[in-house]
């Protein structure tokens, strides 16, 4: 029987989330004997709910309630009400990530003393440096099983890679593989290796691909410290005279308000859920919302600098077949400022099936410019460009002034201005994507514009002075003791690379703090 | 590398039929493909109506390959909704009236009429920007890619994790690189 802990049970972490912050963390603390409930907003489903089927994964396990869109980003033109596609279910968007798990640059944790200053940008160095970070990202490599670390070697690369590289060789780069992923590439832990199925994004068939929901969840329940209540949206934190938090009220499957009790709250609902819960979570102690004597919660918000470039050959690719992110490009990925911005990015296979190729091509294009890039779909190669982006102050998710949701929650606006660093380093990249393809002889390729963003990053972001940001070194809020942010809102800034193994090293090394600071008493 | 087999392989009778949706042959209640390869009832849109935005999908996403009934497959739902949803029903038949009272000012004839694409394609981009093109076009997107019985043309192959995924299947068949 699965543990199940009381409501008034004052002595529980309360993790709202169970991604790869809130899923990693809890799944940590219960493994380190601290009793931990996970309040995650949506369903529970496992492996065998999966389906290759984009369309309906997508409507099954998608964050699909409203939020609105404002700014010059395209993606507020092309998905106004859609602009992030991360999950809303147990195991949060690691049951969609690629896999992708490259750990950030020494020079992107000190991005402000680095790139000095950026007109707009709104920079600030890291309070900590890759030397802090080193030890829990190997501890987070081994743990995810992440391919070409710990003598696991890389995948086998597909079409589309063999397409990437042949191009990347031919343009003089240098650091082209089949990636860093955290997808097996033989058995390990108990899970299966990689049969090159696609559908990476749509959830892992074979639980090749790492997960909270397979991977780190069942571990922290077999401690029997662990219980994952889904289908719980929790609305706002509450806290006591002393301005420490004590519970989190949260509507469970029938809509009906619940309250649990907490010693401390870390939140890890992703970069627009969770400001938007310390927004919501106002009182006459912090009003401006918990946490946000900074004002700054909520701003900062990052998305990556991203595009797609699509090529289509004389020849066949089908690049849907296999693994959807296994190959890199990071020759560019460097801080080369005289390539005309600050940062840099990386190049990544991608591929979409046909329907959502479709969606996202060439978002509202019809007729046959579109369509005829259709008819060659598997003549087609792709690559994802991933990038720094500025981190801006009026970039920011912040609560509808009339709009709520079904529980009388403020829904959450995202508002984004492309950075003019942003728009050169799109602009380069897309050359460059472009070229490499030409190398290999592409007849037509396409400039994709980006989709809603998957890397929400920043909104709660982590600073040395508690005026510049919201949480400390240990992702713990500067106003609020046992208040923390476990998710990628605690992002300073983005650096170039996919977030999720920064997020988990993040998150383990925030467990080990917690236990130690409870240890000792302090907590 | 393993290919697509590309070549129709459901009915005959089904697919047979490509071609201009004005050929389509209106009864009450109905619409048939003139050889018989196929009809579809409605009940609540108007017969004519249907056939308009037969044809305008097609324009809106021409694939040569591709026969009538795709589109008809993917502008089926709309029948049933439409009798749920007066608001929608309003939608497809005031938006294919206005399209068809614009073509009859520029041409003399209803859209199905208008023998050349780039005339009809001219027509739709003077609507393109209102509520009913872009309602169509959207629930094109995903009513006639989604549909599996259309991937082979395409060469699409679908879900692999039922046949082993493609590890064994060509996943790195490529021969030209």
């Amino acid at each position: 029987m699965a543990t199940q802990f009381d409501k008034d049970d004052a002595s529980l972490a309360v993790v709202v989330g169970s991604g790869a912050g809130g899923g990693t963390l809890a799944t940590a603390l219960a493994q380190a004997g601290i009793k931990t409930v996970v309040l995650e907003a949506g369903p529970r489903y496992e492996i065998e709910d999966f389906v290759n089927d984009e369309w309906e994964m997508f409507n099954k396990i998608s964050w699909l309630d409203k939020r609105t869109t404002s700014g010059s980003w395209q993606v507020a033109r092309d998905f106004p009400n859609l602009p992030a596609w991360i999950v809303k279910a147990v195991g949060g968007t690691s049951i969609h990530w690629a896999g992708a798990s490259l750990r950030m640059q020494d020079h992107e944790l000190k991005a402000a003393s680095t790139y000095g200053d950026v007109k707009g940008a709104n920079l600030l160095d890291w309070p900590i440096t890759l030397a802090d970070l080193e030890p829990y990202y190997a501890k987070a490599e081994a743990r995810m099983g992440v391919t070409r670390t710990n003598d696991i070697p890389g995948l086998p690369g597909n079409n589309n890679f063999k397409v990437l590289k042949a191009g990347a060789d031919k343009l003089g780069y240098k650091k082209c593989h089949s990636g860093r992923m955290a997808v097996n590439s033989q058995p390990r832990d108990g899970r299966n290796a990689c049969q090159q199925i696609g559908f990476c994004l749509q959830g892992c068939k074979m639980g090749a691909k790492w997960s909270t929901l397979y991977a780190e969840i069942p571990k922290g329940e077999a401690t029997g410290n662990l219980e994952v209540r889904p289908d719980a949206q929790v609305l706002t934190i509450e806290h006591d005279a002393q301005g420490k938090v004590s519970a989190v009220v949260y509507a469970d499957k029938s809509g009906q308000l619940q309250r649990q009790k907490a010693r401390i709250v870390a939140v890890a609902g992703n970069s627009i859920e969770s400001p938007r819960l310390l927004l919501n979570s106002s009182s006459s102690t912090f009003p401006d919302g918990l946490a946000n004597s900074s004002g700054q919660v909520g701003r900062n918000y990052m998305r990556h600098m991203t595009g797609s470039v699509y090529a289509i050959f004389e020849r066949p690719v089908h690049m849907y077949r296999g693994t959807t992110m296994a190959g890199i490009v990071t020759d560019e990925s460097v801080n080369a400022p005289n390539r005309g911005f600050v940062g840099g990015y990386e190049m990544e296979t991608v591929a979409l099936g046909l329907p959502f190729l479709a969606a996202f091509l060439q978002p509202g294009a019809w007729g046959r410019d579109f369509t005829s890039a259709m008819d060659s779909y598997d003549h087609m190669a792709g690559m994802w460009l991933v990038g720094e982006d500025m981190p801006q102050e009026s970039n920011k998710v912040s609560l509808h002034a009339s709009e709520k949701d079904k529980h009388g929650m403020a829904i959450p606006n995202v508002h984004y201005d492309d950075h003019a660093n942003d728009l050169a380093m799109r602009a380069h990249a897309y050359e460059r994507g472009r070229a490499l393809y030409d190398a290999v002889g592409a007849v037509r390729t396409f400039p994709t514009p980006p989709y809603p963003s998957t890397h929400n990053l920043g909104t709660n972001r982590m600073s040395e002075k508690s005026d510049d940001g919201v949480v400390n070194k240990w992702g713990q809020a500067h106003d609020v003791e046992n208040l923390f942010v476990s998710d990628g809102s605690q992002f300073t800034t983005g650096g170039a690379e996919n977030p999720t193994l920064t997020i988990v090293a993040l998150a383990l090394r925030q467990a080990d703090y917690i236990r130690d600071q409870m240890a000792k008493g302090a907590l | 590398m393993r290919l697509v087999d590309k070549r129709t392989r459901l009915s005959r009778r089904d697919f047979l039929a490509t071609g201009g949706a004005a050929a389509l042959v209106v009864g009450t209640g109905s619409l048939a493909a003139p050889s018989g390869a196929w009809s579809m009832e409605v009940t609540t849109l108007q017969p004519a109506t249907m056939r308009t935005l037969i044809q305008v999908s097609r324009d809106i996403y021409p694939h040569d390959r591709l026969a009538d009934h795709a589109y008809a497959t993917a502008l089926a739902p709309y029948d049933a909704a439409s009798a749920e949803d007066v608001s929608l029903k309003q939608l497809l038949e005031s938006g294919v009236t206005d399209l068809n009272a614009k073509t009859k000012a520029a041409h003399g004839v209803e859209y199905v009429q208008v023998g050349w694409e780039g005339q009809r394609v001219a027509l739709l981009q003077s609507v393109e920007t209102t509520e009913f093109f872009q309602k169509l076009r959207g629930d094109l997107l995903s009513g006639l890619y989604n549909n599996q019985a259309i991937w082979p043309k395409f060469g699409y192959e679908g879900a692999s994790a039922d046949k082993g995924g493609y590890l064994e299947r060509g996943f790195d068949d490529i021969d030209w690189v």
